[in-house]
């Protein structure tokens, strides 16, 4: 592989990085890559209405509430971030 | 194994709903969004919401908007969904549909994070519009017109923000300045890197305006401020001269007012006095009524209270004051709409949806919050509380039905009658009802009177052409005739010139004004100055049969012979042309009279040799035949109907028609052919099986246009419905004779003999396929059994966070008594009984719902239910926060009790922070009082949640968590016999087939197990290789189950045959391969047989057939209230067939949101081997030219694929 080649797979994934939330990368740790599952399950919650209807019913909340719910666990979906090792 | 899948019932709940004037001018309709359906509703002048259009869009509608151009005087519909794109639509009265006006892809599809389609904003002035997602993106489209006065949008604008997310977007009104748009956002960007968590604490929620520069054609970031962490949703303050402008920002408790360069005015929300402190109330839909010196906002809660608010202000400028008025309770809602016309739709998140009208806009004094008397305390805001009470400003005035949520549903033929009924359990908490479904349109019975014998037959005549009304009604019975006149009452006359000392064979208007009567022995024809003619048959032949229009009367005499009359320029019945007939005549019939035309040219004529001839009636050919048609079984009745074969208008004219000829035969089958309008060719024949009397064929008028009534053992109406001929059944009892009805009170109606009576009637809600009786329910229900042989139902329902029974009983009593003491000054005697009314009206729980309590206490109860009677014979409430889960009854094989009613319960089941259960009971009942009554037998402690109970072997399955586990009967309790633990998570469902048990796990799918007796094991022998998050299941066959998955598909599952074949050969049961395992699973796997995605979460599934003769299809029911078919081809010609249709329709009519079909019903795994049939049905929306290029492409004509078409859903419903 060339160096060339490789700077641009680099800016691609970049690119792609900046474009769309969620793309990993080599150093993706297990907390973040978690936090954007969850964020994206939310959001598809919040999306498809019956789903929201679905979960309305087994809580036993308006459908409103549960949106609100959902948008405001997409804050913190997996709690605090773990300390860096690093730092 | 290929698949037809049909909706049955379209969604009947609504995702959101926006009102504006969409044909144009002073009319207002609504637009409403059911998940993946498109509707356009309109209130009529009684004030009745009328369907105009619906269409299916193949995609998941999220959100809509309205607009309308500076000037114009139509709102253009804007809509978001899952496609990526953002469409525009504009609504065409001409032809009654939905135009794509544009339509911009902006990313990818489906329900993402940060692909736009979740949010829509509107610039007040339709200047431009805002699409955002729930994080980062937001796009802005500038709307504007050409020089043609068409629409043009441009290409988008970023307002992108990352790391944001989005919690509610709304256009700011500012007049003719640049256009701003208002968003609540929430920054996460420090709060995800910060492990001390001091940064998530401080995450701000701040309300940003983006600003269009018109000019520079660029968005900006003009303004962000702090708003409350609470904050949910925006409203639009009108502005630009109409008002201070601005936004009201919805939070958790609190509305508040805010502007650029304004401080911020806050008033809390009014809170229910009996809501548990810990609880909120969040602002969940909102609505703006503006009149020209005036506006006012209705903001709804989550617990459905409406309030008015009211914004202080001085000269369009500074808001001094914000107030929040107690308005009225309606149930929540997803959207509310404030129509123009006095009217407030409210789509209801679950049960029915209501029209309301304003009988006042709650100016009357009222519990009220201010931003001028808002009190901070150390505990924070001061609340304001107030009682729900009865409407006072709204009232009811139509409701429309909805079955959201279905949560579970059972076809059977309880009550014995010639279809099955479908009993669905729907609704929720106090609004939960069972409904039973049965095919068919509902009919509203007018009058009922006995008659002095019994009749044969009845008319109803006009005395002139021109009479908006029907005149008289003639009732003919086997001596003689009854003539009774219509006007405020209905009442026998004698003058009316008829001959009543005979039967009757006809009666009708002839000519402009003149009556004539057919009785067995001649001719009277009536004139309209009283003169009697009468033509008597030559020698002693009777008539038979009579055929006639309004210009041509056909006799058939005994023996065969035919004699046609036709009105001439005086008005005279002037005999033509005779006509001998090889036989007896069975019947006649003459199509009507053409506009503008002298006479109608066929005559179709069905004789006993089981053959019907048409022939002509014109001049020059007159009586010649034109063509013979042979059918099975002799025909008993005729009749001419025009039908357009395609769509357009309102009324679905446009298209010519084509005319057909329907034939009740003796068998019972109605058979319809396509007369040629030129020749009198007859082809493209169909037959329908309607019942087991020969169908009598009549003519009504339905909705303005001649429909028919079919009589055989049941009525039935065949009509045309948004272009579509349907043939329906009506939900009445047998009829003998029918003709249509009008006068005064009813306008379209049906008069009918049946028995000794005489019956007028209406048809009610055209276009749908079901009609339901409504049983109301207590809490939530969540499963029930059929016991077909006492015809009795036992259902469970049970409601997270609410009161119990007494519990309410007392708050009520205690609110009632508080109530009470502040009015008993005034007159106590009189009062008493407005008190009552009051009371209930004060009780009503469907209105208000149930007082919320502590999200930890369970209510539940478990109901025998009569279904015949509609009565509850058997009502047991669960105590100590017990709730119902699971259902089965269940026999021993020690027989000694006979069936028994298993049902499992939860006590103190928590799902938040994480669920927990303090432990699960399964009860068994005995049925006493002959089934109508429970007794409790034992209940067992078990350590989990028992969500599945089945029968197997004598002996009971109880699926509770990961432990599937064999019970048996014990004196005391049941006695554990033998267990597997080794299921993945959560066992949902259980189905028992000789000794397989095939399991349903919440996230992994099916699991195949086998139970071997003689060394009293339980193992899994097969699973399923995908994660599935079962929502229902259904066992198929040997090898097969059904299942449903909560993001919406439908898949079959199958165990390979040679699998199958070597677990049931292999003498261990494929024992020790089990020992060996696969892939952490089971040894076998099974195969995914059949793909499907219904777009909605489906919650149950069932297989019947739902009419007597056609094939069982899986039936299945949705959260959003829809019902589907799913059958199975008999042919590979019909698959082929289908498909290739299916392609077809993809590539010409691509849906109307701009998703494409095939990624949609793939969304989350490839379709497999299951045709759209919804998308096929939209065949006959195209246009001819279209419709004949896919015909070709076929090899077939356009007509042969609506009989296709119409066969395959005859052969489901």
């Amino acid at each position: 592989m060339q160096a060339s080649d490789r700077f641009n797979i680099n800016s691609q994934l970049e690119h792609l990085q900046a474009k769309y939330v969620g793309t990993g990368h080599a150093d993706l740790s297990r907390f973040e890559w978690a936090v954007n599952i969850q964020r994206d399950s939310y959001a598809s919650y919040v999306g498809h209405y019956p789903m929201l209807a679905y979960f309305a019913i087994a809580e036993n909340e308006s459908i409103g509430r549960e949106r609100y719910n959902f948008m405001q666990k997409m804050l913190l979906p997996c709690g605090l971030p773990p300390e860096r090792e690093d730092d | 194994m290929y698949l037809y899948s049909l909706t049955l019932q379209k969604p009947t709940g609504i995702v959101c709903a926006i009102n504006g004037s969409f044909s144009g001018g002073k009319t207002q309709e609504i637009v409403v969004a059911r998940g993946k359906v498109l509707d356009l509703l309109r209130p009529d002048e009684n004030g009745k919401l009328q369907t105009i259009h619906s269409v299916e869009v193949f995609g998941a509608i999220r959100s809509l908007a309205q607009f309308r151009l500076t000037g114009a005087h139509k709102d253009y519909i804007v809509v978001g969904s899952d496609s990526g794109r953002i469409v525009i639509l504009e609504y065409n009265k001409e032809k009654n549909v939905l135009d794509k006006i544009h339509q911009e892809t902006f990313g990818k599809s489906g329900c993402r994070r940060i692909v736009p389609g979740q949010y829509l904003a509107i610039d007040p002035k339709g200047r431009a519009v805002m699409i955002g997602a729930c994080e980062k993106q937001k796009l802005v489209y500038v709307l504007n017109r050409d020089t043609a006065a068409r629409l043009t949008i441009s290409s988008p604008l970023e307002a992108h923000k990352s790391h944001t997310i989005v919690y509610s977007i709304c256009g700011v009104d500012c007049g003719f300045d640049n256009p701003i748009f208002a968003a609540i956002e929430l920054d996460y960007s420090e709060a995800d890197q910060d492990p001390t968590g001091q940064a998530a604490s401080e995450a701000q929620k701040h309300l940003t305006f983006y600003e269009l520069d018109l000019g520079l054609n660029h968005v900006s970031r003009k303004w962000s401020e702090q708003v409350d962490n609470g904050a949910n949703l925006l409203v639009t303050v009108p502005g630009g001269g109409d008002g201070p402008s601005g936004v009201l920002v919805c939070a958790e408790n609190f509305v508040i007012y805010k502007n650029q360069g304004h401080p911020d005015v806050r008033a809390v929300i009014p809170r229910r006095a009996d809501l548990p402190a810990e609880r909120g109330v969040l602002i969940v839909s909102a609505a703006t009524h503006r009149q020209k010196t005036m506006f006012f906002f209705l903001l709804q809660t989550e617990y459905g209270d409406i309030f008015k608010v009211t914004l202080q202000h001085e000269n369009n400028d500074h808001v001094s004051e914000l107030k929040i008025k107690y308005f009225d309770t309606i149930p929540p809602a997803s959207s509310i709409c404030v129509l123009k016309s006095g009217f407030l739709f409210a789509a209801s998140e679950f049960g029915n949806h209501g029209l309301y009208q304003f009988q006042a806009i709650g100016d009357e004094a009222d519990v009220e919050s201010s931003s001028a008397t808002l009190m901070e305390t150390e505990e924070g805001f001061q609340p304001v509380y107030f009682q729900p009470r009865g409407l006072k400003n709204l009232v009811r005035i139509d409701q429309v039905e909805s079955l959201m949520p279905i949560m579970d549903m059972k076809v059977s033929n309880i009550f014995e009658e010639e279809t099955p009924q479908i009993f669905t359990l729907c609704g929720r908490g106090p609004r939960s009802s069972l409904r039973i479904l049965r095919p068919g349109l509902a009919i509203s019975e007018m009058a009922v009177s006995q008659l002095p014998g019994i009749p044969s037959a009845v008319w109803t005549v006009k005395k002139n052409v021109t009479d908006e009304f029907d005149a008289y009604i003639v009732v003919s019975f086997a001596n003689a005739t009854l003539v009774l006149s219509i006007g405020e009452t209905v009442e026998e006359v004698s003058d009316s010139g008829f001959l009543d000392t005979t039967p009757s064979l006809a009666v009708s208007l002839i000519g402009d004004d003149s009556l004539m009567q057919v009785h067995p022995s001649g001719i009277r024809h009536i004139r309209e100055d009283g003169r009697i003619n009468e033509w008597r048959t030559p020698g002693k032949r009777t008539i038979v049969k009579v055929g006639s229009n309004r210009l041509q009367v056909v006799i058939a005499l005994s023996g065969g012979e035919l004699i046609y009359f036709e009105v001439d320029l005086t008005g005279q019945l002037m005999e033509v042309e005779k006509h001998e007939m090889p036989g007896d005549v069975a019947c006649l019939d003459i199509a009507p009279v053409p506009e503008g035309r002298q006479r109608s040219r066929f005559l179709a004529v069905g004789s006993y040799d089981n053959t019907i001839r048409i022939l002509s009636l014109d001049p020059d050919d007159c009586m010649q035949i034109l063509s013979v048609q042979s059918v099975s079984s002799p025909p008993e009745s005729l009749l001419f109907l025009e039908v357009q074969a395609s769509f357009g208008g309102e009324d679905g004219a446009d298209h010519p028609a084509s005319l057909f000829l329907n034939a009740g035969l003796q068998n019972g089958v109605l058979f319809r052919t396509v007369v040629d309008m030129v020749t009198g060719q007859v082809s493209d024949a169909r037959s329908r099986f309607l019942g087991l009397r020969p169908p009598k064929l009549f003519s009504v008028i339905v909705r303005g246009r001649r429909a028919m009534l079919c009589l055989s053992s049941r009525p039935w109406l065949g009509y045309i419905h948004q272009g579509h001929f349907l043939l329906t059944p009506l939900s009445y009892e047998t009829l003998e004779f029918a003709a249509s009805f009008s006068s005064d009170q009813c306008a379209e109606g049906v008069v009918s003999v049946a028995g000794d009576a005489l019956r007028v009637f209406t048809i009610e809600r055209l276009g749908e396929t079901f009609n339901e009786t409504v049983i109301p329910l207590r809490y939530t229900p969540r499963k029930f059994v059929l016991q077909p042989k006492r015809k009795m139902l036992v259902v469970i329902e049970s409601d997270q966070g609410a009161l119990t029974a007494e519990e309410r009983e007392a708050a009520k009593k205690e609110c009632f008594e508080a109530a009470t003491t502040g009015e008993n000054g005034t007159d106590n005697g009189q009062m008493e009984n407005g008190d009552d009314e009051d009371k209930d009206d004060l009780l009503s729980d469907e209105q208000y719902g149930y007082p919320k309590a502590e999200s930890s206490k369970w209510v539940s109860c478990i109901r025998v239910l009569d279904p015949r009677t509609a009565t509850t014979t058997c009502l047991m409430e669960l105590q100590e926060n017990e709730a119902a889960f699971s259902i089965c009854t269940v026999n021993f094989h020690d027989k000694e009790h006979g069936a028994l009613l298993a049902v499992g319960t939860a006590k103190s089941l928590q799902f938040w922070p994480k669920r927990s259960v303090a432990c699960g009971y399964i009860h068994i009942y005995k049925f006493v009082e002959e089934g109508k009554s429970l007794e409790l037998l034992h209940k067992t402690e078990v350590e989990g949640v028992p969500l599945a109970l089945c029968q197997f072997q004598g002996r009971l399955l109880a699926g509770i968590g990961t432990v599937l586990r064999l019970y048996d009967l014990g004196k005391r309790k049941l006695l554990r016999k033998c267990e597997n633990k080794l299921f993945p998570n959560t066992i949902m469902s259980i189905h028992t087939y000789r000794d397989r048990i095939y399991v349903g796990d919440i996230q992994e799918s099916f699991h195949y197990c086998k139970y071997r007796r003689d060394e009293n094991q339980l193992y899994i022998f097969a699973d399923d290789v995908v994660p599935r998050w079962l929502t229902a299941s259904y066992h198929v066959d040997f090898d097969t189950m059904a299942g449903a998955d909560k993001f919406g598909n439908i898949y079959f599952v199958r165990l390979p045959q040679d699998v199958s074949d070597e677990v049931e050969e292999d003498p261990t049961g494929g024992k020790i391969k089990w020992e060996q395992g696969k892939l952490n699973g089971a040894p076998n796997k099974v195969e995914e047989i059949v793909q499907f995605h219904v777009g909605d979460v489906v919650s149950c599934l069932h297989k019947a057939s739902l009419i007597p003769g056609g094939g069982e299809c899986i039936i299945y029911g949705t959260v959003m209230g829809s019902l589907g078919a799913l059958l199975a081809f008999t042919s590979r010609d019909d698959v082929d067939f289908f498909s290739h249709l299916e392609m077809h329709m993809r590539q010409e009519h691509p849906p109307l949101c701009g998703r494409d079909h095939m990624a949609y019903r793939s969304a989350y795994f490839p379709v497999k081997d299951v045709i759209d049939g919804d998308l096929c049905e939209q065949f006959p929306t195209l246009s001819m030219d279209m419709q004949r290029k896919i015909a070709e492409e076929l090899d077939r004509t356009p007509a042969e694929i609506l009989k296709k078409l119409e066969e395959v859903r005859n052969k489901i419903i």
